[in-house]
């Protein structure tokens, strides 16, 4: 055997061994899977919760999960957390959701206002499937998903002159946020398309470098904005309005008339609106840390570094 | 082996050599930047990448055809550094004039795959054609005994391949956490403009010293012939 046929055999065995080592059994049954142009796209069930994954390795890349005999039940407190957006507007009637996961947000909403316009966008037309055929969501009169990229959805709204009450910018899974996504320029366009009392509600990381950058570019568009968090995980909810944010009193009062609406759907809005801390009187990033541009955006580098 | 007509002097080669591996960093420097550009206006979808990578393919190969043709006629080191300098100068739009342009062509073409593919045709075509017309002239300054021909293009690849993957990763993993994408197409240009003068400046250089190599060498070359 000459040199290059014994190269070539070496190379097979060693990526057939790491492919086995790599393909190790998951616990959870997995019930669907598919490789998109963008991801991996995998749906685990166990114990009745049925899970959407974007990858097979990585523990905290769920995108949505939904319990299969109680479906309306929501699992995430970060969908919990967005519903503070309704403590700065508790009556939205256009709902702009940009990253669709499993579609349990948009199902939700419709339930809690069903008469309100929910748009969907979702970059993966696979991911739209998934959702419809795994995760019951559903689309109607009042109800769209588009399969588009979110920064053009954006653009192309704005010059169109459409408005929206509350934006939920979700296009996160759990350790990647596309960095057009995530500047100056894109927060500038989406706060165009916020009516009067509009709100913007951004899923966020809220550990590594990025924090204060990403931080410093939300405030530089739209000022004072509230930070919701828990304890119990990274996500950060990220409030911003085009109005000057509401006092305490205020929030207080909308929690308790939301409160029993709410607690339906197992979100407990007083708890929330406990975690809410305007940027206005605790500012945890430095004073003059550089912004996110579109010609200066290496967010999901600075991510990396924790 | 001694060269029968190369009186080039001993640094011309490892010049060449440099500026090959200069364009080729700069190429994939500026088409990973182009995602970057291109991402406000159409989105970071697969498209995005197909449209640009087509584009640079396509550009490429229309380079090398004019390149190739280029050298055919009164090759020097001169009209090499020349190539560059205009590369440096077509690259400047991309900095200054991209915003406009994408902005006309996001307003004409709603399908986002064709206004991408529209929009990174109009950035980098002409640049990255000029910048293809490098390799072939390369090979024709670099070449001065066709046995050798295989071996002289095999290593001119290398080097400038070699350049296109260091500026794929530097740019990526690196310049764009420091810099601003518009000041990094900036820094290719004056680059390749800088490192065209240099040729040139070489060449006039070498000229001059073969001209009075020539003066004072004259009885003993006439001695061999």
């Amino acid at each position: 055997m000459n040199k290059l046929s014994i190269t070539f055999l070496i190379g097979v065995v060693t990526s057939l061994l790491i492919s086995a080592a790599l393909s190790t059994p998951v616990m959870a049954k997995t019930i669907h899977s598919e490789r998109s142009l963008y991801r991996n796209i995998l749906v685990e069930e166990k114990n009745g919760l049925r899970c959407l994954k974007f990858n097979v390795r990585s523990t905290k890349t769920q995108q949505s999960c939904m319990l299969v005999d109680d479906p309306q039940r929501l699992v995430f407190n970060y969908t919990k957390m967005l519903f503070s957006s309704l403590l700065i507007n508790p009556n939205p009637e256009r709902i702009l959701i940009i990253g669709l996961g499993g579609g349990t947000m948009s199902n939700t909403l419709h339930q809690i206002y069903p008469k309100a316009t929910i748009t969907n966008v979702e970059i993966d037309p696979a991911v739209i499937k998934v959702a419809r055929n795994y995760f019951s969501f559903f689309e109607n009169d009042h109800i769209t998903a588009v399969a588009q990229d979110g920064r053009i959805f954006v653009k192309r709204e704005s010059i169109k002159k459409q408005q929206y009450d509350w934006i939920i910018l979700d296009a996160f899974n759990g350790d990647y946020i596309p960095e057009h996504l995530m500047t100056q320029e894109f927060l500038q366009e989406a706060k165009n398309l916020l009516s009067d009392n509009g709100v913007l509600a951004a899923n966020t990381f809220s550990v590594s470098d990025l924090y204060n950058y990403e931080s410093a570019t939300y405030k530089s568009v739209f000022g004072d904005f509230f930070n919701v968090r828990n304890n119990r995980n990274s996500n950060r909810i990220i409030l911003a309005s085009t109005k000057p944010l509401p006092t305490n009193d205020i929030i207080a009062a909308r929690a308790i008339e939301l409160s029993e609406k709410l607690s339906l759907f197992d979100v407990d809005i007083t708890e929330i609106s406990r975690q809410m801390t305007s940027t206005a009187t605790s500012q945890d990033w430095p004073e003059g840390s550089p912004l996110l541009t579109d010609q200066y955006s290496p967010a999901n580098l600075l991510n990396l570094k924790n | 082996m001694t060269n029968k007509n190369n009186n080039n002097g001993p640094w011309q080669n490892p010049l060449i050599y440099l500026l090959a591996f200069s364009s080729g960093f700069c190429i994939m420097g500026i088409e990973l930047l182009g995602g970057r550009i291109l991402a406000p206006f159409f989105g970071s979808s697969v498209h995005i990448w197909g449209s640009i990578i087509t584009v640079f393919m396509l550009s490429l190969s229309f380079g090398y055809l004019a390149g190739g043709k280029l050298s055919t006629k009164n090759a020097s080191l001169n009209r090499y550094g020349l190539i560059f300098i205009f590369a440096g100068i077509a690259v400047l739009p991309v900095a200054f004039s991209s915003e406009w342009v994408m902005e006309a062509i996001f307003l004409a073409v709603e399908d986002t795959r064709y206004g991408s593919l529209l929009a990174s045709m109009a950035l980098f075509f002409v640049p990255t054609v000029i910048l293809g017309m490098i390799s072939p002239y390369s090979v024709r300054l670099l070449v001065t005994d066709k046995d050798k021909s295989g071996q002289v293009a095999g290593f001119l690849y290398f080097v400038s391949t070699l350049g296109s993957a260091l500026g794929t990763i530097i740019t990526s993993f690196y310049l764009v956490l420091l810099f601003e994408v518009n000041d990094i197409i900036m820094v290719f240009s004056t680059a390749l403009i800088l490192l065209g003068v240099s040729a040139m400046i070489f060449n006039r250089l070498n000229q001059q010293k073969k001209i009075s190599n020539n003066r004072s060498g004259n009885p003993q070359e006439a001695a061999h012939e």
